[in-house]
């Protein structure tokens, strides 16, 4: 019969462009869901939104207040100092949009809800990250977005193609980053419960730290941020590179065009951790 | 008396049950202090006189600013005290069963978690600030006792105000929006996110007179012996606090009677 010709049916065991994108479908799914509860109350989800938006402006006010008073700091001027900011702002609040809810992890593993997520068809990661997904965290995003905007237009840039690609994917690279650190430091908390306030350090820490030219820390900070916890991929080297500005502190030039790997290899270990974690979980019991 | 005291004993056996979260929180204080500092230090490299302020006194305002936290909690975006749930929950019917006042046993309870707090969580951050930032201890023993003092009244004033954020509850029920709100101005107003010397000199001398700069500014510069202080030295930045403590607690306990004249508790 002809029929012998067709190939075996394929198995479950051959991937599919399809299950490649579950995931991401997955996310979809469940981060609406909590979009459209959130939405049950408009007004309290717009007020909180402008007040996280405020937050932001206010961080913004203290940045462009501190130049103000120096003049320029390690070279960098207001506009520049503001790009540098809404640099950092921009790639934590993306990654916080959507990645941010999974240091509420130890939170899960008390009370027994991580527990549940284990048992249902979806990656335990997806719906870490998608729980309580909140379009307010947006009021962190486009004020960020706008100021990364407005200080681009503002500092003297001598524009060319390369940097207009190369800008949004070290954009991009940065968001990974930042991603990566939260998921990388929310394992912790599969060792530690109480750990999540210490995680603060490097996510809202790394944040904090990166909303300025680092150069103003010193050369051995600069050193640790940049070959320990790549925080310096974020704002920093990104930075450097669309002012043509040469590092002050002489580290390799080659270092700005670094962010994409760093965020690959920075991706790859964060899975490593959460497998590892996972694997060593025991739930708290009943 | 004694039943406050119990209470404030409990409050302060209770928070010292944390013992990893209280390493973490000290840990995460001193790294944001740490950051804040260096970046003040750039500045007054560039500058270093910004209306009477020094690189000495700012760093030592961000170590200052990083011990009290723990003690006021000037940045509190969430409910800090637990009253504002158990007005939410019908659980203040049992808190107002209790032989004290509403307002008392609530302010014995928090005296003891920021003791606590001050003991385990800000020294050991500003000692951080002594070691690695050379942060500006009092310069006797007069001083040091001033700016203890001066401590003691930031947690007053901590405490009326996230009272009262806590017992607008009664009349809102969801206090959530409140406490966002105050939890964007607190930390501006307090000196937390940049000393109020730093700020136009208008908007920081009217800052500088409200109830949030008592909780970091007043008592930085109580520590410092600045002459900007109301009156020019540290009796009158005292009398500052000290007004604002009486202010609010009094205010918290007439709108306690208030309130708990028109609560209907929900539920069975």
């Amino acid at each position: 019969m002809a029929d012998t010709n067709v190939p075996a049916r394929s198995g479950p065991e051959r991937p599919r462009v399809g299950d490649l994108l579950r995931p991401f479908r997955d996310y979809r799914l469940l981060a609406w869901t909590w979009v459209r509860s959130a939405a049950q109350y408009p007004l309290s989800m717009i007020l909180m939104s402008l007040a996280v938006a405020v937050s932001v402006l206010t961080q913004a006010g203290a940045v462009i207040i501190l130049f103000g008073h120096a003049g320029s700091l390690s070279g960098f001027t207001v506009y520049e100092g503001l790009m540098v900011f809404a640099l950092a702002a921009s790639a934590f609040g993306i990654a916080d949009l959507f990645i941010g809810s999974v240091e509420r992890l130890g939170r899960h593993i008390r009370t027994g809800s991580l527990d549940a997520m284990l048992i249902r068809p979806v990656s335990p990661l997806i719906q870490l990250a998608a729980d309580e997904f909140s379009p307010r965290r947006l009021g962190k995003v486009v004020p960020a977005l706008v100021l990364l905007g407005v200080s681009l237009a503002g500092a003297d840039i001598e524009w060319t193609v390369a940097k207009a690609l190369l800008l949004p994917t070290m954009l991009l690279s940065g968001v990974l980053i930042c991603g990566a650190i939260w998921v990388i430091t929310a394992c912790l908390q599969f060792f530690v419960a109480d750990a999540r306030e210490a995680a603060n350090t490097l996510t809202y820490g790394g944040q904090a730290l990166s909303e300025y030219p680092l150069a103003i820390y010193g050369a051995e900070i600069v050193r640790s941020v940049t070959y320990v916890v790549p925080l310096a991929f974020i704002s920093w080297q990104p930075a450097l590179f669309v002012l043509d500005r040469s590092d002050p502190l002489g580290m390799p030039e080659g270092l700005r065009y670094a962010g994409p790997f760093v965020a690959v290899l920075l991706c790859v270990c964060a899975a490593l951790a959460w497998r590892f974690g996972l694997r060593h979980y025991r739930s708290t019991g009943s | 008396m004694r039943v406050h005291l119990a209470v404030y004993a409990r409050g302060l056996r209770r928070h010292s049950t944390y013992r990893a979260a209280t390493a973490a929180g000290a840990l995460t204080n001193a790294v944001f202090g740490a950051i804040n500092a260096m970046v003040l230090l750039s500045v007054f490299e560039a500058r270093p006189q910004i209306n009477g302020y020094d690189a000495g006194d700012a760093v030592t305002q961000v170590f200052v600013g990083q011990m009290l936290l723990t003690v006021t909690m000037v940045i509190s975006v969430a409910p800090s005290l637990d009253l504002a749930e158990h007005i939410r929950t019908g659980e203040i019917a049992t808190d107002l069963l209790r032989p004290l006042s509403l307002q008392g046993w609530w302010l014995s309870q928090d005296l003891g978690r920021a003791t606590f707090g001050l003991l385990f969580r800000g020294a050991p951050v500003f000692a951080v600030g002594l070691i690695l930032f050379d942060a500006t201890l009092p310069g006797g023993v007069g001083d040091a006792l001033a700016f203890l003092v001066s401590v003691a009244l930031a947690a007053l004033v901590g405490f009326g105000l996230r009272y009262l954020y806590s017992l607008s509850g009664f009349w809102i029920l969801d206090t959530r929006g409140v406490w966002m709100v105050t939890g964007l101005i607190g930390p501006i107003a307090a000196g937390m996110l940049l000393p109020l010397a730093l700020f136009p000199t208008a908007i920081g001398d009217t800052l500088r007179l409200l109830p949030w700069a008592s909780m970091v500014q007043i008592p930085t510069e109580i520590l410092l012996g600045k002459d900007t202080l109301p009156g020019g030295g540290a009796f009158g930045g005292l009398a500052l606090q000290a007004f604002w403590a009486v202010v609010l607690l009094a205010l918290g306990a007439w709108l306690s009677t208030v309130a708990t004249r028109r609560v209907v508790v929900q539920g069975g």
